[in-house]
């Protein structure tokens, strides 16, 4: 199913500047794992022995993914895959 | 004034001194680093005490120009000693740093002040920021003080009192169909394509700098001394963890001597993740959806969760969690003992202090400083019910029977 993953600013270096990439994946997990497929630098960047890091928030359509079922809360179709950063705010 | 980079708390990676947060290599959060190298004690607390009665005497120990202006005359708020607080305690010395006597009430305006002073240096015309009240009432204030458009930008269910409070100065105020946690999601997804400085996303390094400032008066006010404990709201933990950095700092240059102060979280029940951290034993914190009447800490996803469990635990101190009904009650008390009035997060401190008094984990010999940020009228509803007013006819009989009467018969 299609989904599209928005990058944030500070990590398109790695993405050659794409703001939002566009893969397949049921899952939260599938997708970054289609998009480190594109964009290998990126999984060392927010991941940390097949975790996200501990300052990376993703979220499923404005939901935090850790109110769901982390990196294997299903996507369906259409749905955005929003990755930030968690160190704003307060 | 000292500034030399921005450098990544996690990875170390430093970065120039710009109007960026997170580390591109490892999506750490960037810090103000700075070259204290030749600085002379004796020399500094000198120029300190030679300083303006505001937050601008610590301008060595803060990131912006040392003529930077500050045109609302932020900080130096009373330390009060408050004897009839600790004797209902069981304590031996216990003081209330009151930083609601600020210009908007809260100590919202030390960090403002200081990425106000940035945002003009790196040539911002606009500014913004995430609020739980109190940013946002300071934040409009500073911003139209200083001649900055600005967004704010707030849960739509926020206290009316805040939301008068910071629609008067003319700002854009933006109130979101959502908790905190969405609001501060949106401002960061907006702080990506809008050219603003978003005070606690895009600047929040130069930002969560002033939160040392609160550090730097105590050490002052109580003589240049240590207190041996602190007792502190946490919310993102932003302030804990500066107020410790602060204190570092100056033990290590030698403006202070003496031990690092054991620190004391304090928390709501209904928005705890920092506390629950604390007492499972996590080094990360869970996030939460908030429920609590004390919604300036209403902050379920605390950026700097980590690094206050990590103060809390170094220091010997805590991060516990008080009820609602507590909060009220810490309210209340502290009106009675020490005539300040303070807004819920304040009951939140005061009842963490009476919580961890009456469980014997303070000695009563410490020397305790209790920090209240923000003013009760910021949240009048939660002292609503909390005492009964006599309504009389304007005659001596009146007062009599319906006021004396009744009190003696109580």
């Amino acid at each position: 199913m299609p989904v599209t993953v928005k990058i944030p600013s500070q990590l398109r270096v790695a993405t050659g500047g794409a703001e939002e990439i566009e893969v397949e994946g049921s899952t939260v997990g599938e997708a970054l794992d289609a998009v480190f497929l594109q964009h290998a630098d990126l999984r060392e960047r927010i991941t940390q022995d097949g975790d996200l890091r501990r300052f990376v928030n993703v979220y499923v359509s404005g939901e935090d993914i850790r109110f769901q079922d982390g990196l294997e809360t299903s996507i369906s179709d259409g749905d955005e895959v929003t990755i930030l950063p968690a160190v704003a705010g307060g | 004034m000292n500034e030399k980079s921005l450098r990544c708390k996690e990875c170390g990676t430093e970065y120039e001194l710009d109007a960026s947060f997170v580390c591109s290599d490892c999506f750490g959060p960037l810090e103000v680093a700075y070259d204290f190298t030749g600085l002379d004690a004796d020399e500094v607390r000198r120029r300190i005490q030679a300083g303006p009665q505001t937050i601008r005497r610590y301008a060595d120990f803060l990131p912006i120009a040392a003529g930077a202006s500050d045109p609302l005359c932020t900080g130096m708020t009373p330390l009060i000693r408050a004897d009839r607080l600790a004797e209902s305690l069981g304590l031996e010395e216990v003081w209330i740093k009151n930083d609601a006597a600020n210009p908007t009430h809260s100590f919202k305006d030390r960090v403002v002040s200081v990425a106000l002073a940035r945002a003009r240096e790196l040539g911002f015309q606009t500014v913004a920021c995430a609020s739980t009240g109190n940013l946002a009432n300071a934040v409009a204030a500073h911003a139209s003080a200083g001649g900055f458009e600005s967004f704010v930008f707030v849960p739509s269910n926020l206290e009316e009192q805040k939301l008068l409070a910071t629609g008067i100065y003319d700002t854009e105020l933006v109130g979101v169909r959502g908790t905190y946690d969405d609001v501060n999601r949106l401002c960061t997804e907006l702080s990506q394509s809008r050219p603003w400085a978003f005070v606690n996303v895009n600047l929040r390094p130069y930002y969560s700098e002033g939160s040392k400032t609160l550090a730097y008066e105590t050490i002052e006010q109580l003589g240049w001394e240590l207190p041996d404990r602190i007792v502190c709201p946490v919310a993102s933990g932003s302030l804990f963890t500066k107020i410790s950095r602060g204190i570092r700092e100056w033990l290590e240059l030698g403006l202070v001597e003496g031990e690092m102060p054991a620190f004391s979280g304090a928390q709501a029940s209904g928005c705890s993740p920092v506390a629950t951290a604390f007492e499972e034993g996590h080094e990360v914190c869970r996030p939460q959806k908030p429920d609590t009447i004390a919604k300036s800490l209403a902050i379920g996803n605390p950026a700097d969760g980590i690094y206050a469990l990590e103060i809390a635990r170094d220091t010997g101190g805590s991060v516990d969690s008080v009820t609602d009904d507590e909060i009220r009650a810490g309210i209340k008390l502290l009106a009675e003992t020490t005539g300040v009035f303070t807004e819920t997060a304040g009951g939140v401190t005061i009842a963490t202090l009476a919580k961890l008094a009456a469980a014997g984990r303070i000695d009563p010999a410490e020397r305790v400083v209790a920090y209240i940020t923000g003013d009760g009228l910021k949240t009048l509803d939660a002292t609503r019910e909390s005492f009964e007013m006599s309504v009389i006819e304007p005659d001596v009989k009146s007062f009599e029977d319906e006021v004396e009467a009744v009190g003696a018969a109580n």
